[in-house]
């Protein structure tokens, strides 16, 4: 489904990304692992058009997407769900679930999939009226994702969803991400939390400084020693 | 009752100054840019209304609208050409280009033009009305009217149609925006429009008030505004309202009280005030500047 091939990316003179390589296919979960700073972020905002590549390929469903504009990125089916939340804090819940409809016109389609946000996540529903800003972080978190969902997309990039989320409401976000999973759409997670995430993933890569180093389906990389010490704090 | 009287007559100053402070609010709120053209769009507004009903001949409401139009294009294309690149340049740079943005737009027009100041015609009716003991005249009622309507319109774009939204989002957190698949530069683009055809209008309603206008009337009008903006928290579109209204109230007050050479300065002071004791205005929230 997407393909990403020996991608460069860079902040100006600083290089992001070197040389990263990576695959996704339908229906999977696949989980980015990885420290602060290793580009994580960077990898997701290249692919939902935030940020160009200055060398590789992006190739989705068929057709090259790297250097696109976020906006065709999106119509094409790719919702990215940002680090930190990022919902209009100024807005309604109602308001940011619709401003994720942006794009579609399709009354219909986007009344029943307001109803299934509102089902995946009741809480949203008690706080339609609600400034997003009063929200909680584990509420804003459903947000930001049910604000995503509400695009339709094919693939869903989300960019550390347990981040300051107390353990509870973390088991709560991921089995919600399964159900998603489950009912369809292809999951690209970006975590630190690398015993959640190999725990809901298919596969997974791991970054290290712009690089991807090890990469494999969850089950293995979850018995890798490099793995092990690093990220899962030696359990 | 000379109070009630110099009351309407501050109401009606200020639902101009609050025309144009939109206009200022709603560029800062979505690219943090203080649009010191701002002001001479307001002036073209004003000398576009002039020909339409003199020139042409239409009424009120037609030449209204065309300055409207008008303006709205010529804001789009003042941020196309001028502001767009400098997106993300240092903001001293983007205020220095506006400042000549400014100066560029009141020399061309005297250089066309000329200097000499023109006689709005009479549009509206002069009649007056008694109301509790004061002379109130129908023209300032029709200005408040159409003031006030035009800044309920601007309500409902920016609280219930799409691009209003759009707005909202972009001035809110640009990168998310983006996510949702808004158009950031025609969001923007429209937002000039929107704040510049509120500017033309004020141009031609300050026109029928005040009746005379020149190639240079938008600097002290603008200077008001810009203050009336950060007076209600700039970047917040009700406090724009208010603040255009508080400002043309105080100033006519200053007036009545026997000070008329001092009613600029009044404008002044309240921004020395208001930057001392509660630089984020009065609609605003005293937040930290955000990193
Ligand atoms: N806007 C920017 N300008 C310059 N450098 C940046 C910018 N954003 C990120 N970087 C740099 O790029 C590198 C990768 O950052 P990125 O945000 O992708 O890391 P990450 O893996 O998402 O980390 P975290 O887990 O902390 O979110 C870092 O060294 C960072 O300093
Ligand atoms: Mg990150």
């Amino acid at each position: 489904m997407l393909k990403v091939n020996d991608i460069n990316v860079f902040y100006g003179n600083i290089q992001a990304l070197k040389g990263v390589s990576l695959e996704v296919n339908e229906g999977e979960i696949v989980t980015l692992i990885g420290a602060n700073g290793a580009g994580k972020s960077t990898l997701l905002k290249t692919l939902s058009g935030l940020l160009k590549p200055k060398q590789g390929t992006i190739e989705y469903l068929g057709s090259s997407i790297a250097g696109k504009q976020a906006q065709s990125i999106v119509k094409a089916g790719i919702s990215h769900v940002p680090e930190g939340r990022r919902v209009f804090a100024n807005m309604t819940v109602e308001e940011n679930l619709e401003l994720g409809a942006y794009l579609r016109k399709d009354k219909d389609g986007i009344a029943k999939d307001l109803q299934r946000v509102f089902e995946l996540f009741p809480r949203l529903l008690e706080r339609r009226k609600q400034q997003s800003g009063t929200l909680s972080g584990g509420e804003q978190q459903m947000l930001a994702m049910g604000r995503a969902i509400m695009a339709k997309p094919k693939l869903l990039l989300l960019d550390e969803p347990s981040m300051g989320l107390a353990p509870l409401m973390v088991k709560t976000i991921f089995s919600i991400v399964k159900e998603i999973n489950k009912e369809g759409t292809t999951i690209l997670l970006v975590e630190q939390n690398a015993h959640m995430a190999l725990s809901v993933a298919d596969r997974a890569y791991v970054i290290e400084t712009g690089r991807v180093v090890l990469s494999g389906t969850a089950k293995e990389l979850k018995e890798t020693e490099q793995v092990k010490a690093a990220y899962l704090g030696g359990l | 009752m000379e109070w009630v009287q110099q009351l309407v007559n501050g109401i009606s100053l200020g639902s101009i100054y609050a025309l144009i402070a939109l206009g200022y609010t709603m560029v800062y709120g979505i690219i943090k840019l203080i649009n010191f053209a701002h002001g001479d769009v307001f002036m073209i507004g004003a000398f576009i209304g002039f020909y339409a009903i003199s020139g042409w001949g239409l009424g009120f409401f037609p030449a209204l609208l065309l300055a409207m139009v008008v303006c709205a294009i010529f804001g789009v294309l003042i941020e196309r050409i001028a502001y767009k690149r400098l997106r993300n340049a240092t903001r001293i740079a983007a205020l220095i280009t506006a400042i000549g943005v400014s100066l560029l737009i009141e020399y061309s027009v005297i250089y066309f033009r000329g200097a000499q100041p023109e006689a709005y015609p009479d549009v509206l009716s002069k009649s007056t009305f008694n109301f509790l003991g004061a002379q109130i005249s129908a023209q300032s009622i029709m200005i408040l009217s159409v003031s006030l309507s035009l800044m309920i319109i601007l309500q409902f774009i920016v609280h219930k149609t799409k691009i209003g939204k759009a707005m909202r989002a972009v001035s809110h957190d640009v990168e998310a925006a983006r996510l949702m698949g808004i158009n950031v530069d025609n969001t923007i683009s429209a937002t000039f429009a929107i704040g510049s055809a509120l500017a033309g209008a004020a141009g031609v309603i300050f026109g029928v008030y005040y009746t005379k206008i020149d190639p240079l009337m938008g600097v002290i009008p603008g200077v008001k505004a810009f203050v009336a903006a950060v007076l209600g928290g700039i970047g917040i579109i009700p406090g724009a309202m208010a603040g255009g209204m508080v400002l043309g109230v105080v100033e006519s007050i200053v007036s009545a009280l026997g000070f008329s050479l001092w009613r600029d300065a009044a404008a002044f002071v309240i921004l020395i005030l208001i930057l001392i004791f509660r630089p984020s205005g009065i609609f605003g929230k005293n937040t930290r500047e955000k990193v």
